[in-house]
């Protein structure tokens, strides 16, 4: 057995009244893939941070050997140094800045006290190919997608000799092409010396890539597999992960047949100036009375786009089409008139445009619908905190009280919150955009109860994922999108993943 | 919970708020002891009031203006630029004083809204938006007194705004030397305030929420009435309650209500805490644009005729470096630039701050050099202590 490279000794880590990580032990051994799952909240964010020096030396108990010596990091310039580069789920790169100028960003090539640029732009040259990344170093990363940003972001940390990378979620915002490549580049520094950590909730991914998992629970390390010998599987993770068996993540639910049309879109077409171009070209859907319809496609295929354009078309894109509502045509020139309509859209970034994070659970279960709080323009304190009770009781929003920030909750319950925020409107129609992004096996199941519960009482809802097998496990009808076309509806009982990928990628 | 236990929890919730009131409490104690008790005569009080009315109802608008995450710095200038339309008004035009006032007031909306044109429908920044109503708004006031230089405004009534006090009761010989009205006034207020208060806590644990423990509340509630008697009480003592005084308290307390039980409110915060998020929700964060510096105009319009009442005149210089005070006292107040953080009543206090602070450092006949650079200690000093505070709750 090789010596490890990292070693983590029962830290302990305490936030003002919860114990986030308990006595955790953590063992990597040099050039494996080390993979750490867990639900939201099990500690792994707060490990990692740990060990990067973001909770500096003493704000925590234990010991952490990097390279067989006891490190004391002060922050994440001592980490890097040692030559440890952490990846977060929000990448850390300069927008407006050039490719070779973000990889060497803080321990630039000088000559004297200036930039040699030439000497950077040609060792970025280098590191890009090893990344396998094709682009000129001299193109500003606000015009690469993101999955190329993700590759500068490892380059960045290949160009500062990282021995150990981590990274936090790398694939939650990729495509699956994206994802693979990325995947199948750290197999590939695994064989150049680089050791791996990767924090991911796909477990599919990392029963691909592992070659031991680490499945934290409630800040404790419960166990640490070994994946060679065939210990590792799905139930397993799961189990580990949620401390019971879950046999079905897809709730059960009766499927009614109805043909009723409660919403309808016709030759929908889209132009956002912004970007000056094309989004959606010449779309048909249809929604039918108490069904889970489908829309998934690959990243960037225009699925958050058609969303928007039915929801009020706050991005201004200019737009030609019909809509109809139970039969009727609607034109919506703000949120506020689909809301009116019947329409809620629970949008893909909770954080960035779903919730108002520095405000409390009740205030953002209310805003959308504060009319039924008001008293003549004034608002009821008491029945809102009536309502708010309500909604958290029946969603199962887990929070100390409805007075908590939105920001202190974790994404399961945010995700929660968001739902409850739009069924306080009630709604007739739901749009739901990546309802399960970044949110734990256990509140995935959660909210899919809830789905079922909203269509069996006879809600529509619109189901836009990327993840195949939740749109596979939910959905009654399928549309799949690509390049802002629809290029194929199948119901969903004659779907398979091959299938929906053929039209995604057509 | 014991009481001292709930005591604490409170103090520890509330560490924000509290502290500042603890800081005003002894920034006053501490001028007393300075001035030997000059600084809470209650003529001094008086004064401070009416010193500080026309930055106190700027601080109020410039509150919401930061809510929603913009900065609006045409308000000193605009401020200085109505007074003197009030004052060619009134002395030019010879309108009568209960036209030029709304009159001006709705200029200053106009005012505001014209900004909130630039920026919410061509998306210029607030900042770059407004430094042109500076300079813009500095031209007019220096053109509108070109001939004249300062205006004097001879109207008895308009000049009142600045410089009365609401008549008192018509009750000789009894408690003399005192403004009976004022005392009237405050003695209803503090029966308002119990009888509300009482209710709500009724209403409350009639829905079984969580209140303060009934020892707690009588303290609470006993303490708000010992303060506002106290400043009742000073009041009194001199002329009473100053036209100001009324002014930027209804200002004040309308503004609190809008912010804290309206839906405009609500509103206002959501756009302020995450502008997205409230499109999405409904909430037209362009219209709320509009409101929010159409207010401010408002509020310039009605800080200048303060100013130009309280001096009699419109000078060539009124509003210079309001906005930057106004801005100051928002601070010091508790708002935050990241938006969706701030009261107006915190900012009102903030202005309180500030102006006592100028208040007893004149008083003591300290430099005017020394003077800035305390009231810039002390801005800073607020703005660590609420910058600590926020931390420490995350």
């Amino acid at each position: 057995m090789s010596v490890p490279i990292l070693e983590m000794k029962n830290i302990t880590k305490e936030f003002p009244g919860v114990k986030a990580l308990d006595n955790v032990s953590f063992k990597v051994e040099r050039q494996k893939i080390h993979c750490l799952v867990g639900e939201n909240g099990a500690g792994k964010s707060t490990l990692m941070k740990v060990l990067s020096g973001v909770h500096p030396y003493g704000s925590y108990d234990g010991e952490i050997y990097f390279e067989d010596k006891l490190q004391d990091f002060k922050s994440t310039r001592d980490s890097e140094q040692a030559g440890i580069a952490v990846i977060y789920q929000e990448l850390a790169l300069v927008p407006e800045m050039t490719v070779y100028e973000n990889v060497f960003l803080g321990h630039e090539i000088c000559k004297g006290i200036n930039v040699d640029i030439n000497e950077t732009i040609k060792q970025t040259v280098e590191i890009l190919k090893k990344v396998r990344l094709d682009v000129n170093p001299s193109t500003p990363v606000k015009q690469l997608g993101i999955g190329k940003q993700q590759l500068v972001e490892i380059a960045k940390a290949l160009s500062r000799d990282a021995k150990l990378l981590v990274l936090d979620e790398p694939t939650s915002a990729l495509n699956e092409s994206d994802s693979d490549n990325l995947l199948d580049l750290l197999r590939e520094l695994k064989e150049q010396g680089v050791t791996s950590i990767l924090i991911s909730h796909k477990l599919q991914e990392v029963i691909a890539i592992a070659d031991k998992v680490t499945v934290l629970r409630d800040g404790a390390s419960i166990v640490t597999l070994d994946a060679h010998n065939g210990e590792v599987n799905e139930n397993v993770l799961i189990k580990h992960m949620v401390g019971r068996a879950i046999e079905n993540i897809y709730p059960e639910r009766k499927k009614k047949k109805s043909d009723q049309v409660v919403f309808e879109v016709r030759n929908w077409n889209a132009y956002d100036p912004a970007r000056e171009r094309q989004i959606l070209k010449d779309v048909n859907l249809e929604l039918r009375k108490g069904e889970v319809l489908g829309i998934t496609g690959l990243m960037g295929a225009g699925r958050t786009e058609l969303a928007l354009s039915l929801f009020g078309n706050p991005d201004n894109y200019r737009i030609d089409g019909e809509m109809l509502i139970g039969g009727e045509p609607v034109k919506f020139n703000h949120p506020e008139k689909a809301i009116k309509a019947g329409l809620a859209y629970v949008t893909e970034d909770r954080k960035g445009d779903g919730l108002i994070l520095i405000q409390d659970v009740k205030s953002n279960i209310t805003i959308a619908n504060l009319k039924r709080i008001l008293k003549y323009g004034v608002i009821d304190a008491n029945a809102e905190i009536k309502d708010a009770r309500e909604y958290t009781d029946s969603l199962g929003i887990k929070t100390p009280s409805i007075e908590q920030k939105v920001l202190y909750l974790s994404g399961g319950n945010q995700q929660k919150v968001s739902l409850a925020k739009w069924l306080y409107v009630s709604p007739d129609i739901m749009i739901l955009d990546e309802p399960t992004r970044g949110i734990d096996v256990g509140a995935k199941f959660e909210i899919f109860t809830i789905m079922n519960k909203l269509v069996e009482q006879g809600m529509s809802i619109i189901m836009i994922s990327s993840e195949l097998p939740e749109i596979l496990g939910m959905t009654d009808r399928i549309y799949v999108v690509s390049d802002g076309k629809i290029t194929g509806e199948l119901s969903t009982e004659d779907a398979d993943q091959e299938i929906v990928m053929r039209y995604a990628t057509m | 919970m014991s009481f001292f236990k709930e005591f604490l929890t409170l103090l520890k919730k509330n560490i924000r708020d509290y502290g500042m009131y603890i800081a005003l409490f002894v920034i006053m104690a501490f001028f007393t002891i300075a001035t030997d008790g000059i600084f809470i005569s209650s003529r001094n009080i008086s004064n401070l009031m009416n010193q500080m009315g026309y930055i106190a109802v700027l601080a109020i608008g410039m509150t919401l203006v930061i809510v929603i995450r913009h900065i609006d710095l045409s308000v000193g200038y605009l401020a200085g630029f109505l007074g003197a339309l009030a004052a060619i008004a009134l002395t030019s035009w010879n309108l009568p004083v209960l036209l030029v006032i709304p009159l001006v007031l709705i200029f200053g909306v106009a005012a505001g809204l014209i900004a909130a044109v630039t920026i919410a429908k061509f998306g210029i920044p607030s900042f770059v938006a407004t430094l042109a109503g500076w300079l813009i708004y500095r031209g007019a006031l220096l053109r509108a007194t070109l001939k004249t230089g300062t205006i004097v405004i001879p109207n008895d009534t308009f000049n009142a705004i600045g410089n009365g006090y609401i008549p008192d009761l018509p009750l000789e010989g009894f408690l003399p030397g005192t403004h009976k009205l004022t005392l009237l006034l405050g003695i209803i207020g503090a029966v308002l305030l119990v009888i509300s208060e009482i209710r709500s806590r009724k209403k409350k644990m009639a829905y079984d929420f969580e209140v303060l423990s009934k020892n707690m509340f009588i303290v609470k509630t006993i303490f708000t009435i010992i303060l506002l008697g106290a400043v009742t009480y000073v009041l009194a003592g001199y002329n009473g309650l100053s036209w100001t005084a009324v002014i930027v308290l209804s200002v004040t307390l309308i503004y609190h209500f809008l912010t804290t039980q309206t839906f405009l409110g609500r509103h206002i915060y959501a756009v302020g805490g995450n502008p997205e998020a409230a499109e999405l929700s409904g909430i037209s964060v362009s219209k709320i644009t509009y409101v929010v510096f159409g207010s401010m105009g408002m509020l310039s319009a009605l800080s200048g005729m303060l100013f130009a009442s309280r001096l009699q005149s419109a000078t060539t210089t009124a509003g210079q470096g309001f906005e930057l005070d106004a801005i100051a006292a928002a601070y010091v107040g508790g708002v935050s630039s990241a938006g969706g953080v701030g009261k107006v009543t915190g900012s009102l206090i903030g202005a309180i701050v500030m102006m006592s602070l100028t208040n007893g450092m004149n008083l003591m006949g300290i430099d005017i050099s020394t003077q800035y650079i305390v009231r810039g200690a002390v801005l800073v000093a607020a703005v660590v202590f609420d910058v600590a505070t926020r931390k420490q709750r995350a």
